[in-house]
C-alpha cells in the first residue's frame, strides 16, 4: 500500500506529461507516415509556440492570445513544409532529414536571438493553472485535464482520418505515395493538411506543457520533441493510437524515474538517494533501443517489406 | 578514380601536407594568442578538431551511407578518457573536489619520470589512442544491436545512445571517475605544449592539434582508398547489390562504425585538449547537428570538402561574423539589430540556403586534387556513374 501511495503522484503527473507528449508525437507519426521524414524541427515548433504565447499574452488578453498562438503556430508549420521540405520532394531522404535539422538549428538560434537566451516566464492561464487536490495530493488542474483533452482530440482526429475525404487521401498517400498521385490525389494539399494538423496539436500540447513549467528557453523543445518521436517509434510509427500509447508509457516511465530515489528510500529498498533522476531522459532512449532491437516496427506498426 | 592516381600525385599530396604543417608551425611561433590575429590560432585549433570530427562522420554518413547521429556521445567518451588519464597527480584532488578520485595515475606524468619530455609526448599519444579505443569499444557494443536498423531508426537510436552516455557521465555515483556533473580540468592541454630546443621555447599549442587531425585524417583517407573503402561505397550505393557481390554487410558496417567512432573519440580528446576543459553537458545532440552541417556544407562524400567545411564553419561562427554580435559589421553600425545571437541567425540562414539550393555543398563528391585535373577526368567520371 505504501508503495502505491508514494508512487501514485508520480504516475498521475506522468500520465499528464504523457498526454502532452502524445499531442506532439501525433505530428511526428503523421508526417513520418506520409513523407518518411523525421521532422526534427517539430520539437522546436513546439518551443516557438511557447515563446509566442509568452510575447502575445504580454500585450493581448488570453482569450485572443490563445487562438492567435495556435493560428500562428499552424502557419509556421505550414511555411516550414512549403519552404524547407517541398523543394526536396524528389531528393534523397537524407537530404530532407538534414533540411529538417537545419530548420531546427535556425529556429533555436532565432529564439536565442529574440529572447537573448533568457528564461521567459510562461503566463499564468486562469482556471487550468489553478491548484486542486486529487487523491489527497496537490496538483494543478492542467495535470488532470491533459489526459482527457488528449484522448478527446485523438478520437476527433481518428474520426477525421477514417471518415473524411482528406483523411482518406492521407491514408492513401501513406500507403503508396506514387500510386495515390496517379489516382489524382493532390499530394501537396495532403501533406500541407498533415503539417497543419500536426502543428495544431503541438500548439495545444505546448500550452498544456509549459503551464506546468516555470518558463521557456530556446532549447525547451528539443527534449520533449525527441521523446515524442521516441513515443511515436515505440508505438509503431505511422499509427496514431500507437503514438498515444507510446507517449503515455514514456511519460509515466520518465516521471516515475524522476521520483524513483524518493520512492525507493521511503520504501526502504535503498538507504540514501543515489541520483537515479539523472536517467529520467536517458531511460526513454533505453526503451527506444530495446523496442527497436526486439520489435523494430514498434508495438502497433505494420510490417513493411522492401522489394529489390 | 583512386587507383588511377599515380605515385607522383601521392607524393605531391604528401609534400603539400608537410608544407601545411610547417606553415602552421611557423604561425604558431609568430602569432601570439593575445594578438589581433590570435583569433586565427583559435580558428585553426578548433577547425582542426572539427575537421577530424566531420571527416570521421563523413566516413559513416557519406561513404557508408549509415546515417548515425551519435557523434557527440563518442566525442564525449574520448574527451573524458583523455582528460581522466592525463590529470597530474598534484592537481587531482583539486579537480575531484567532491569525490574521491578512482583513477590515480596520469600516463604522461608516469612516462615522463622515466623518459623526460619524450615520455610526456608519448603519454599524450597513448592517452589519445586510449580515448579512441574506448569510443571504438563502446561503438562495437552498441553497434551489435543497432546496426541492423535502417536509416532513420539508426539515426534516432544512435542519437539516443549519445544521450544515455551523457546522462551516465553526469551520474553522481560515477563521480569518482567522471567527476559527476562538474567539469574536468588541469589535464594536459594544448596551451601548455612547448618544445625546448637549445634554450629557445617554441609554442606547439596550435601545431599539436593540427598534427593530430592531419595524421588521423590521412589514416581515414587511406582506409577510404583501400578495399574496405570501396566496400563501404558499394554498401552506400546499393546494399543488396553489394551483398550480392560478396560483401559481408554486417562486418563492413561494423568496421565503418567502429573506425568512425575511434576517430570521433580522438577528436573529442583533441577538443578537450584545445578547450582545456571537459564537461559532459557540452556534448549535446546540438554538437552532432553542427558537425553534420559542416559535412553538408563541404559536401557529403568528400573528405577535403568536410575539412574545408569545418574550417569555414568555425571561422565564420567564431571570427568573421563576430561583428554581427557586437553592433558593427562591415562598417554598418546597428546595435539594435546586431546584438547577441544575430551571428547564429545569419549563419543558420546561410546553412539553410546551402541545404536547399546547393545540395552538393562546396565540393560535392569531388576531392581537392580533382579540381586541378578537371578537364581530363570528366569523360572518365561520366563513364563511372
Amino acid at each position: 500500500m505504501n508503495v502505491l501511495k508514494t508512487t501514485l503522484p508520480y504516475i498521475i503527473s506522468g500520465i499528464s506529461v504523457g498526454g502532452q507528449y502524445a499531442l506532439i508525437a501525433i505530428g511526428y507519426t503523421m508526417v513520418y507516415g506520409i513523407l518518411r521524414l523525421i521532422n526534427f524541427a517539430h520539437g522546436d515548433v513546439f518551443m516557438v509556440a511557447g515563446l509566442m504565447m509568452v510575447y502575445l499574452a504580454a500585450s493581448l488578453p488570453l482569450y485572443l492570445a490563445i487562438p492567435l498562438v495556435i493560428l500562428l503556430t499552424v502557419l509556421l508549420g505550414f511555411t516550414i513544409e512549403r519552404v524547407a521540405y517541398k523543394p526536396l520532394r524528389t531528393a534523397p531522404r537524407m537530404s530532407v532529414m538534414i533540411s529538417a535539422i537545419g530548420v531546427s538549428y535556425l529556429l533555436q538560434n532565432l529564439a536565442l536571438y529574440i529572447t537573448g537566451g533568457l528564461n521567459k516566464n510562461y503566463p499564468q492561464i486562469p482556471w487550468i493553472s489553478d491548484r486542486i487536490s486529487i487523491f489527497g495530493m496537490e496538483t494543478s488542474r492542467v495535470t488532470v485535464i491533459t489526459p482527457f483533452l488528449t484522448i478527446i482530440l485523438v478520437i476527433v482526429l481518428v474520426q477525421l482520418i477514417n471518415h473524411t475525404k482528406i483523411g482518406m487521401a492521407m491514408r492513401a498517400v501513406s500507403r503508396d505515395f506514387e500510386t495515390s498521385q496517379l489516382m489524382g490525389i493532390q499530394i501537396n494539399r495532403v501533406i500541407s493538411a498533415t503539417f497543419i494538423i500536426g502543428t495544431f496539436l503541438a500548439a495545444v500540447g505546448s500550452i498544456l506543457f509549459f503551464t506546468n513549467y516555470p518558463g521557456v528557453v530556446p532549447t525547451s523543445g528539443a527534449m520533449p520533441g525527441l521523446k515524442a518521436f521516441v513515443a511515436a517509434v515505440f508505438g509503431g510509427i505511422g499509427s496514431i493510437p500507437g503514438a498515444v500509447i507510446g507517449a503515455f508509457i514514456i511519460g509515466v516511465a520518465e516521471s516515475v524515474i524522476k521520483g524513483l530515489d524518493t520512492i525507493l528510500v521511503v520504501n526502504g529498498v535503498i538507504s540514501e538517494q543515489i541520483g537515479l533522476a539523472t536517467f529520467s531522459d536517458a531511460f526513454t532512449f533505453v526503451l527506444l533501443i530495446i523496442i527497436l532491437v526486439f520489435k523494430p516496427t514498434g508495438l502497433f506498426g505494420e510490417k513493411s517489406t522492401d522489394k529489390v | 578514380m583512386m587507383q588511377t592516381r599515380s605515385k607522383k600525385n601521392a607524393w605531391l599530396a604528401f609534400l603539400a601536407v608537410l608544407a601545411f604543417l610547417a606553415l602552421i608551425f611557423v604561425l604558431d611561433q609568430i602569432i601570439k594568442p593575445t594578438d589581433r590575429l590570435g583569433m586565427l590560432l583559435i580558428v585553426l585549433q578548433k577547425g582542426a578538431v572539427y575537421a577530424l570530427a566531420a571527416v570521421s562522420m563523413n566516413l559513416l554518413n557519406g561513404y557508408t551511407g549509415l546515417f548515425s547521429l551519435g557523434h557527440a556521445g563518442f566525442m564525449l567518451l574520448g574527451a573524458y578518457t583523455y582528460a581522466i588519464f592525463t590529470i597530474p597527480d598534484k592537481s587531482r584532488d583539486a579537480v575531484y573536489q567532491y569525490y574521491d578520485a578512482a583513477v590515480r595515475f596520469s600516463i604522461p606524468e608516469q612516462l615522463s619520470r622515466h623518459m623526460g619530455g619524450f615520455g610526456t609526448a608519448l603519454g599524450i599519444l597513448i592517452a589519445l589512442i586510449l580515448a579512441g579505443a574506448v569510443a571504438a569499444l563502446l561503438a562495437w557494443l552498441i553497434g551489435l544491436p543497432v546496426l541492423r536498423l535502417k536509416s532513420d531508426y539508426l539515426a534516432i537510436a544512435t542519437l539516443g545512445f549519445a544521450e544515455i552516455i551523457r546522462a551516465l557521465f553526469q551520474w553522481s555515483k560515477l563521480g569518482p571517475i567522471t567527476n559527476g556533473s562538474n567539469l574536468l580540468k588541469n589535464f594536459a592541454r594544448a596551451s601548455k605544449f612547448k618544445l625546448e630546443i637549445a634554450g629557445a621555447k617554441l609554442s606547439l599549442s596550435t601545431f599539436v592539434p593540427v598534427l593530430i587531425a592531419t595524421v588521423s585524417i590521412t589514416l581515414i583517407v587511406l582506409i577510404v582508398n583501400s578495399t574496405y573503402g570501396r566496400a563501404f561505397k558499394a554498401i552506400r550505393d546499393d546494399e543488396i547489390a553489394a551483398e550480392a557481390m560478396g560483401i559481408n554487410l554486417a562486418k563492413h558496417k561494423m568496421i565503418a562504425f567502429v573506425t568512425s567512432s575511434f576517430f570521433a573519440g580522438v577528436s573529442g580528446a583533441t577538443l578537450a585538449m584545445v578547450l582545456s576543459i571537459a564537461q559532459a553537458n557540452n556534448f549535446k545532440s546540438a554538437m552532432t547537428y553542427e558537425i553534420l552541417l559542416m559535412v553538408v556544407l563541404g559536401g557529403i562524400g568528400s573528405i577535403t570538402g568536410s575539412v574545408i567545411g569545418s574550417f569555414l564553419f568555425v571561422a565564420a561562427s567564431e571570427w568573421w561574423l563576430r561583428g554581427l554580435d557586437s553592433g558593427k559589421f562591415l562598417g554598418i553600425e546597428a546595435p539594435n539589430i546586431f546584438r547577441n545571437g544575430f551571428r547564429l541567425v545569419v549563419f543558420s540562414v546561410i546553412i539553410m540556403i546551402v541545404v536547399l539550393f546547393f545540395r552538393q555543398g562546396i565540393m560535392g563528391e569531388k576531392e581537392l586534387p580533382d579540381l586541378f585535373r578537371k578537364k581530363k577526368k570528366t569523360p572518365a567520371k561520366e563513364a563511372e556513374s
